[in-house]
């Protein structure tokens, strides 16, 4: 029992990144009917902007610091961070060990900005060419997004640590009547499975209760209409990319803790994201979700030791086999429509 | 015997009756139209005669055998064609290669691997689609890409693509719809000629009563999923049950 | 209706005009095609001094492509690309999980080598057999969808075969190391090699890695007999596509890309049809596979990830699509950038512009640098794009529009441009 807990648990966080990044994409293109392979890529941006903002709060100068003395007894110097002389030393240390939350709000209008510019730019002149051009068009833009990260940053992960305060773990077993340490579950982890919970709640209700979402959702199953009723619905498709793009940067920026950032982390997901889109069904937002925490905890099983004794490898390919298992037997993804991408 | 013989045909689609004990004869080399006002079924009727649909009861033969549970080539191949409201035809080719296709699927089957050979020097595949091209007046468009063609000559290319394949059941989905007066005489006067030069039935579904009554021989009148009546065209005509399925409640003024 | 063949005028046709084509036919192969085959047949052939434009030691000899190793690998990535392009270009099933087929291919050479012999056409025969196999059974499930969907299972494949590879099939596939050649290797055509030494593939006794340089002033060109062989292969397999791409199930294979609804109301099955482009296509890529572990005798699982995969997708987009020629291009383009371009560093680019200005060469080298050297992905990935907004015939599009504005008086375009032209037609 306490292995199962366990097991759901360890598919929680890397479920939500799936399920964040799924529903993103989801809603591009269920607004937009784009098939873009440059999510992964607004995921890995997300990621770099806690690693900039980290690095931008760490911006220090030179000080003299005249009660120390290096080991030829000369006064040291130190390196102070701009943050200190503005908010004291103790809050500026509080705020740069706070860096990857406080880059929530740092990174929020950034995605936006990051997602309007390329909606605008790049993605509006291929809503009329095929499929297949959209895939390659969107490829080739991660592929340079990946790229220029890479200049800037060089290829090494860097490494961006949670706030102090949520180092260490937090043991369920104890919580729920198991022995001590048998379900250890890093705080960081559950904190991602929250957020990740509170921005997927966030999109819906969005979706759901304000009259923005509704036209949205019009536009989503009949466009036409939509634009028949005068309605700019071009607009508003813009604004989902937009937030599609900061819902995939978030996922990004609370993601650098549990892995240290690298230009080519948004390939990496997009990869298995499209694979969690295709189960959940294309179009379908409550499908990505649900595909999304489904796979991840799927892979976690799959990894149990007692489980590749059995079937050695099959944590590797387990989200894979999934994948054309369900493509095969149900060919619209566990929620999917009629008629979505069939052509 | 009709060479098309439909017994007892329903479809339902969730709640809806699409069809309901639908049963039709086409008589062999004759000119068959099914009218009906909107949403009287007979697209769906088409759909189950060329396997894109199949029917929940009944039976649809053609020459004596079944259709149904074949898919769409495999019905095809037994010599029924389907001409499309809008015209389906090869867009990136070339009016020629449009019509090679029809010619290569008549004489080699479903699937032939023939991945080495070049198909302009099969000569015969070659003359029977340059004379197929020729019936249809549209020989000097042979290298014209068929997309470009115009709606009327897609829908000429089209219908000689169907008769490439010689088949002995022409099936026709309201072949004028959305099409100008010129085109749709254009049209009529091709249907016809086929009609007389060829050993071929026609089952013609149209909205359009003049195309109706120059063509057709006999007429079936569909109203929400059933026939209605069926009967010749000049006894259609005059028929109340007609008048009334079309102008609905306006019958009582 | 007569059965005399008439125009739209009513005159006779003379002998049905589109035979005449037929009586000039050299190899099976039109006018065109048999000469753009020549082009090809002495590109590759003379590739050696082509490539080799510089003089050894001169500030541009880092330009030259010519060396064994390269030149092997253009012509094996054009194999892979025109065979992707027989699926892709003609069918317009966009399959991204491509590399999964040379991979196999790769492994199943090898263990003929380890096997068999270490002489190449056993090897290639079997990576062609393996990989046409893993093909059928991949095309047989992911075929069942179309679009997306079937990128996706194809991608699901390929990356299911990469993580065995990498893990579970370790006895076989070597995992992480990889798979090299033993001289205990077990073969048992050609019996045991010595302790201690190094297999070397052959052909008939030729050894891949043999070299003949020759010297000509300052120049230096090396003809391989590994480059030849695989570019000899390459010939045959671009002849075969020219032949499929002109034969009647090439056209059917247009056919589904254009309109595949008709194509089944036609009586045409496009099932059978888009399995059997999809097997040649897994054969091209395990041939190329093959020829691979001829050149190296070594394999390693990343040959299957999915970047491999992507690869092959931007050689066949950026040559052009469905053009016969446009994937070698593509091909010959990428593997440049990847070796030539890459190499270019800081202080090349400092020599380059050192004819301005101090501060205005710097400047310059600034503004290059982040383009080239480890930064060359960077401009493939712009030029990627470029192709795709701007020129969806690719490359080969490209060069055409130049020709028909240098030859307006010319009527038709060139053959390879005709089918650009085509697919961005189509799109317009």
């Amino acid at each position: 029992m306490d292995a199962i807990i366990l097991q759901i648990l360890n598919g929680l966080d890397k479920g939500s990144a799936y399920a964040l990044i799924a529903l993103g994409l989801t809603l591009i293109f269920g607004t937009l009917g784009v098939v873009n392979f440059a999510h992964g890529a607004l995921f890995m941006l997300g990621a770099f902007c806690a690693v900039t903002l980290s690095r931008l709060l760490q911006l220090s100068h030179e000080v003299v610091d005249d009660t120390r003395t290096d080991f030829l007894g000369n006064p040291l110097t130190v390196d102070v961070p701009y943050v200190y002389d503005i908010f004291g030393e103790s809050a500026g240390a509080a705020i740069i060990d706070w860096a990857v939350p406080l880059a929530i709000l740092f990174a929020i209008p950034i995605m936006i900005l990051i997602g309007v510019v390329m909606e605008r730019g790049l993605i509006k002149h291929f809503y009329k060419r095929p499929h297949a051009d959209q895939i390659l068009v969107t490829f080739g833009l991660a592929i340079v997004l990946q790229e220029v990260i890479k200049y800037f940053y060089g290829a090494n992960p860097i490494p961006t640590p949670a706030p102090s305060a949520f180092v260490g773990s937090f043991d369920f077993g104890a919580v729920l009547g198991f022995d001590p340490g048998s379900i250890v579950y890093p705080y960081w982890r559950l904190i991602y499975f929250f957020f990740a919970a509170i921005v997927i709640a966030a999109v819906f209700a969005f979706l759901q209760f304000t009259t923005f979402g509704m036209v949205v959702r019009a536009g989503m199953a009949d466009r036409e209409t939509v634009t028949l009723l005068g309605i700019d619905i071009d607009k508003r498709f813009t604004i989902m990319f937009g937030l599609a793009a900061a819902v995939a940067g978030l996922a990004g920026v609370m993601y650098t803790p549990i892995n240290s950032p690298n230009y080519h982390m948004g390939m990496d997901f997009l990869v298995l994201s499209f694979v969690v889109v295709v189960v959940g069904g294309m179009g379908s937002l409550p499908g990505a979700v649900l595909a999304g925490f489904l796979l991840g905890i799927i892979e976690a099983f799959a990894s149990m030791s007692e489980v590749l004794e059995i079937l050695p490898g099959i944590n590797q390919i387990v989200i894979y086999l999934v994948a054309i298992i369900v493509l095969l037997t149900r060919p619209r993804g566990l929620m999917g429509r009629k008629g979505v991408m069939e052509d | 015997m009709g060479i098309l013989e439909v017994r007892d045909v329903s479809k339902r689609f969730g709640g809806l009756q699409a069809l309901g004990d639908v049963n039709l004869s086409v008589a062999e080399r004759s000119v068959h139209a099914i009218i009906g006002p909107n949403g009287a079924g007979k697209s769906t009727l088409l759909n189950c005669l060329v396997g894109k649909l199949i029917p929940d009861t009944g039976s649809v033969s053609f020459e004596g055998q079944s259709v149904l549970g074949r898919k769409p080539h495999e019905i095809n191949q037994m010599g029924i064609s389907r001409v499309f409201q809008t015209p389906e035809i090869f867009g990136d080719l070339t009016v020629l290669e449009n019509m090679l296709i029809p010619c290569f699927a008549h004489r080699d089957g479903a699937f032939d691997l023939s991945a080495y050979a070049n198909m302009m020097s099969d000569t015969e595949i070659v003359d029977r689609a340059e004379h197929a091209l020729s019936d249809m007046r549209m020989a000097d468009k042979r290298h014209m890409h068929a997309a470009s063609l115009s709606r009327g000559d897609k829908r000429r290319l089209e219908i000689g693509m169907c008769l490439a394949q010689e088949p002995r059941l022409l099936l026709l989905d309201e072949p004028t719809a959305g099409m100008a007066r010129a085109d749709t005489n254009n049209t009529i006067d091709l249907l016809r000629e086929i009609k007389e030069t060829r050993p071929i039935t026609i089952c013609i579904i149209e909205h359009d009563m003049h195309v109706v009554f120059s063509l057709a021989e006999r007429i079936t009148v569909l109203a929400q999923g059933t026939p209605l009546v069926e009967d010749t065209p000049d006894r259609i005509k005059g028929h109340p049950k007609v008048r009334e399925a079309y102008l609905g409640e306006s019958s009582g003024h | 209706m007569t059965d005399q063949v008439t125009n739209a005028s009513g005159a006779p046709i003379p002998a049905a005009q589109t035979r005449r084509d037929a009586r000039d036919r050299v190899l099976g192969l039109g006018k065109k095609d048999f000469g753009l085959f020549l082009l090809v047949i002495a590109l590759t052939m003379l590739a050696p001094f082509i490539l080799n434009p510089f003089p050894e030691g001169s500030a541009l000899s880092q330009f030259n492509a010519g060396y064994p190793d390269l030149m092997q690998r253009f012509v094996i990535f054009g194999i892979f690309a025109i065979g992707f392009n027989i699926l892709f270009g003609l069918t317009g099933y966009l399959s991204f999980g491509h590399a999964a087929f040379l991979g196999v291919g790769s492994y199943a050479g090898i263990w003929a080598m380890k096997l068999l012999t270490l002489n190449v056409i056993p090897s290639i025969v079997t990576s062609i057999v393996v990989a046409g196999l893993f093909a059928a059974i991949v095309g047989f499930i992911s075929l069942r969808r179309s679009g997306i969907y079937f990128s996706i299972l194809t991608l699901a494949f390929a990356m299911m075969s990469f993580a065995l590879a990498y893990s579970v099939l370790t006895p076989i596939t070597g995992g992480e190391t990889g798979m090299q050649l033993q001289y205990f290797d077990p073969r048992i055509l050609d019996g045991p090699l010595e302790p201690g030494t190094t297999p070397r593939a052959n052909l008939f006794g030729l050894e891949m890695a043999a070299s003949y340089q020759l010297e000509v002033g300052a120049w230096l060109f090396t003809f391989n007999a590994g480059y030849y062989i695989a570019a000899i292969v390459m010939l045959i397999a671009f002849y075969l596509a020219i032949r499929i791409f002109r034969s009647p199930f090439g056209m059917m294979l247009r056919a589904i890309k254009s309109n595949q609804q008709r194509m089944n109301y036609t009586g045409l099955n496009s099932k059978p049809y888009t399995l059997a482009a999809f097997i040649i296509s897994g054969m091209y890529a395990g041939l190329a596979g093959g020829l691979l572990v001829a050149m190296d005798t070594q394999v390693g699982a990343e040959r299957m990830f999915w970047t491999a995969s992507g690869e092959v997708v931007l050689m066949t987009i950026l040559g052009g699509a469905g053009t016969l020629i446009g994937p070698v291009l593509g091909a010959g383009f990428i593997k440049y950038f990847e070796n030539i371009v890459s190499k270019i560093n800081e202080s090349t680019l400092e020599a380059w512009f050192a004819f301005l200005p101090g501060g205005l060469s710097d400047a310059a080298v600034a503004v290059v640098y982040p383009f080239v050297g480890k930064g060359w992905h960077l401009t493939l990935g712009l030029l990627f794009m470029a192709v795709v907004i701007f020129l969806p015939g690719g490359l080969v599009q490209g060069g055409s529009k130049l020709a028909t504005v240098f030859r307006r008086d010319r009527n038709a375009g060139p053959v390879e441009g005709a089918a650009a032209e085509k697919r961005q037609a189509a799109e317009d």
